[in-house]
């Protein structure tokens, strides 16, 4: 109905309001950052006339979206930053940014090792020198590296898995690889009681996330480009639909491809999915879901909604989800970011603005005397574990966890 | 997913009737694309200031010549028997949710804009300044405060004004450590992030000393409304250094009325309401047996379906309506609006003077269901700042339109 908008990130729909300021949450804890309003459709236009004006402190962005989400007139804030730094951000150069961007090459190594390097990483006097060389955040507790890739485990599954009629294909991401296969066993476990096959695809890679943080984003657009064609393959030629066990790969696929990467998703699109959309769909034919019996345990649950599942707006399905359990108290915490933001919290120089960040949220789910803190993104699970007293779930591990059958 | 309701926009309206209707047990959704209009709020909510331009003083008087000059007015459709119950429903479902405020509908008072200037309001926070009286204020000296670099609030502006009603003040400045770390970015030195600051125990504390020591003996102090976003409040400060602190409100974004939003919000959503932030409608389907069909932005083919559709997408600012070049349009679903198709009357040359657009907005029938090809469809109301027949600024009854037909709406949705 609107004119046509002019630009991509539609920057000249902005009516300079200040919504999007009063939620951005770096704002709050980092003055040297310029803000969603400034960095954004403000400087955008001083951008397009002289890239000089490009301000390098909008590396502070978090690519939260929370922005976006508030923002009356539908800018594209996040990806108007995003885009700037694609655009003009000085090459990346640090090693500790390399080793941060490439979780999976960090990964192959570290599984390899993973009883050495488990213990290492944990070591005072490593964390001193991950601090000292690397400026990684001596704070930091690392995620541990798995000794057996999931993807190991998953080959041997194969059989059995090409046994349900009905199939998915997992998109399992790096942290499920490398550091917690665990995770992926619980999706197959919950998959397989509702009568469907998981399987993988082919040779999928990092789905880029830490590498656009990171400035990597020659790499990202080459690990975008080999995923679509496996997603396409899967999707088109055997029809087969795509489930991410992770928000925020899941995001990376669906919308920052087309939006950062320009790669063009549009055919295979609707068929990716975050995990809990997908068993929704499946709430339409009640006894499917029924052969999903959960304890009758009176159970206190805290949700926290990671930043990509609100702009996605789909936290509602695991919601939906976790209601199906019957004697839940569930708690929704929405409205906060947890300040970790994929790697950027590990960087020395974010460790304490990230930290800031968290703090209400940290405090609300220690006051809340909850049995199970959940939430989908694998980073909020690094943030919380550390900074709080609780352990955090991935909501299908919960899950899987008080299955009875 | 089901719902007994779906609101589409989530401001003062779509949230008023939604709270009613899950308070009786309903199981609704609210969609809205984006923060609402209650951002720019002066922290008040006019019912009724002024009927064919001149001012009045009890709002409920007044709806019987509104409704003779203006039959299509939405307080015309209310009633006004209706109208006094809902207001006082209204205060009440405000209160509620955590937003107290001050006020009765048979009797404004006057709010003080950033500017220092009185306006007639019906209800205000109470931490806000106000005076009964719309030629003078309740202090004769007070010390106006304000935080040393904030931009959005303008004391000598304030002093003046208050001069002229007879009142004296001293202009002083906060100035504190915890300030300087807002201040590295000037222009994001905001209402809300002040506030933020002063959650801190220390700070709160050091403000309080300059506020102390700087009274010299004012009767009250007035600051710009940057306190009591989430704790620290104003009763407490004005506890701790014992005299009445009130204030003022800032240019945007306003303070109370993200409070008001946020309590709203959180209140709906404890009572067990959805309420889906960032996503658009962007079709909606009327099934065979009359019921609602609603796609989203984000949830793609996963539909909403409800028995009742409430739109209250907002005017013009929140994109409710929409203008083209010779058309006003309802962007959604493509609604009858009330409006003119010739581009030269939407406007008055004088900025101040009656602006006809500001009446434009969907048409209803008298129960505020809307019409398309003017035929009505039942069950689908439309509430708030998105009707037509009413002008928020020149008559002063924006909230009070958003409140009372909201609570209207519910209303005949629960009688069903
Ligand atoms: C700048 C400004 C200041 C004002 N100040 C005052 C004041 O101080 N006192 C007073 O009494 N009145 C004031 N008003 C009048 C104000 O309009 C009403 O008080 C009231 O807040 C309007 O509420 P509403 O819910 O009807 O609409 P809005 O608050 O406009 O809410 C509409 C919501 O719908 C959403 N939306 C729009 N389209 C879609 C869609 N397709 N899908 C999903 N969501 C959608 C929007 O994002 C928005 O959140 C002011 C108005 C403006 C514009
Ligand atoms: S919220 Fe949107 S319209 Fe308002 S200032 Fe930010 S980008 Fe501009
Ligand atoms: S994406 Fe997040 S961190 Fe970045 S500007 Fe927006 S709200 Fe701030």
């Amino acid at each position: 109905m609107e004119a046509a908008s002019i630009s991509h990130n539609n920057f000249e729909q902005c009516i300079k309001c200040t919504i999007c300021t009063v939620y951005c949450p770096v704002l709050k804890v980092n003055p040297a950052f310029p803000g969603p309003k400034h960095g954004g459709p403000d400087h955008e236009r001083l951008r397009l006339k002289n890239p000089e004006f490009y301000d390098e402190a909008l590396k502070y962005c978090l690519n939260c979206k929370r922005c976006e989400v508030a923002c009356p007139s539908n800018v594209k804030i996040g990806d108007i930053i995003q885009s700037a730094r694609i655009k003009h951000q000085k090459k990346p150069g640090k090693i500790r940014d390399f080793l941060l961007a490439h979780t999976d090459f960090m990964g192959t190594m570290a599984t390899s090792f993973a009883p050495l390097i488990n213990p290492v990483l944990g070591l005072g006097i490593s964390k001193a020198a991950l601090d000292g060389v690397l400026s990684i955040d001596r704070h930091r507790a690392f995620p541990k590296y798995t000794g057996q890739k999931f993807e190991t485990w998953m080959k041997k599954q194969a059989e059995t898995q090409s046994r349900y009629p009905e199939q998915v294909s997992y998109f399992h991401g790096c942290y499920v690889n490398y550091n917690n296969p665990q995770l992926g066993k619980d999706l197959v476990k919950i998959f397989n009681a509702l009568g469907i096959g998981v399987q993988m695809l082919k040779n999928e890679k990092c789905c880029g996330v830490p590498l656009i943080s990171n400035g990597y984003i020659g790499k990202a657009q080459k690990n975008g480009k080999s995923n679509l064609k496996a997603i396409r393959e899967s999707v088109m030629d055997k029809n087969i639909p795509i489930v991410a066990s992770s928000s925020s790969c899941t995001f990376t696929l669906r919308d920052e491809y087309p939006h950062l990467l320009d790669i063009d998703n549009t055919e295979v699109r609707e068929h990716i999915e975050y995990a809990t959309r997908y068993i929704y769909r499946l709430f339409s034919n009640p006894d499917r879901i029924k052969k999903l019996k959960f304890t009758d345990r009176k159970l206190n649950v805290v949700y926290h909604v990671p930043c990509h599942m609100k702009k996605m707006g789909w936290e509602i399905y695991t919601i939906e989800l976790l209601k199906l359990i019957p004697n839940i108290k569930l708690t929704t915490f929405d409205s906060n970011c947890c300040g970790i933001a994929g790697t950027y919290g590990f960087k020395k120089e974010n460790y304490k603005a990230s930290q800031e960040i968290g703090k209400p949220l940290f405090d609300m789910i220690e006051r809340s005397g909850a049995d199970y803190v959940v939430s989908d993104c694998e980073t909020c699970k690094w943030q919380i574990d550390m900074s709080t007293s609780q352990t955090c779930h991935h909501p299908l591990s919960f899950l899987a966890q008080i299955l009875t059958n | 997913m089901k719902f007994d309701t779906i609101l589409i926009g989530g401001g003062l309206a779509g949230l008023t009737c939604g709270i009613q209707l899950v308070g009786q047990g309903k199981k609704c959704l609210i969609v809205s694309s984006g923060q609402s209009a209650l951002h720019f709020s002066s922290g008040s909510f006019d019912l009724l200031n002024q009927v064919n331009g001149e001012a009045i003083s009890n709002p409920i008087e007044a709806i019987d010549r509104l409704s003779i000059l203006n039959p299509s007015h939405p307080y015309a459709k209310i009633g006004k028997a209706n109208v006094v119950s809902y207001a006082r429903q209204a205060k009440a479902l405000l209160e509620r949710t955590g937003v107290e405020t001050v006020g009765e509908e048979n009797k404004n008072h006057f709010r003080i804009t950033p500017l220092g200037i009185l306006k007639p309001t019906w209800l205000s926070v109470p931490d806000y300044a106000v005076s009964p009286d719309d030629k003078a204020l309740p202090w004769k000296k007070v010390s106006i405060f304000n935080i040393a670099g904030f931009l959005d609030f303008h004391p000598t502006f304030i002093c003046e004004q208050f001069e002229k009603m007879g009142t004296q003040s001293d202009i002083l400045t906060i100035d504190t450590p915890e300030l300087d770390i807002l201040r590295r970015n000037p222009s994001e030195l905001r209402a809300t992030n002040i506030s933020q600051l002063f959650e801190n125990e220390t700070a709160f504390r050091n403000l309080a000393g300059i506020m102390r020591k700087g009274r010299n003996h004012s009767e009250a102090i007035i600051i710009p409304a940057c306190l009591g976003l989430n704790g620290n409040s104003i009763s407490k400060l004005s506890a701790m250094i014992d005299c009445p602190v009130y204030m003022i409100p800032t240019f945007p974004p306003s303070l109370a009325g993200i409070r008001s939003q946020r309590r709203m919000m959180k209140y709906f959503q404890k009572s067990g309401g959805y309420y889906m932030l960032g996503d658009v409608v962007n079709n909606i389907q009327i099934a065979p047996d009359g019921s609602f069909q609603v796609t989203t932005g984000n949830h793609g083919d996963v539909r909403f379906c409800s028995s009742n559709l409430v739109l209250a997408t907002g005017s013009f600012f929140s994109r409710g309506i929409v203008a083209l070049r010779n058309k006003i349009v309802e962007p959604v679903m493509g609604l009858d609006t009330y409006s003119s198709d010739d581009r030269n009357e939407w406007y008055a040359e004088n900025f101040f003077d009656d602006q006809k657009y500001q009446y434009y907005g969907v048409k209803t029938n008298d129960t505020f269901q809307v019409m398309k090809e003017g035929k009505v469809i039942e069950n689908f109301y439309a509430a708030g700042a998105i009707l037509s027949g009413f002008n928020p600024l020149k008559e002063g009854c924006g909230s009070g339109v958003s409140l009372l037909t909201a609570l209207h709406i519910a209303g005949q949705i629960l009688k069903k």
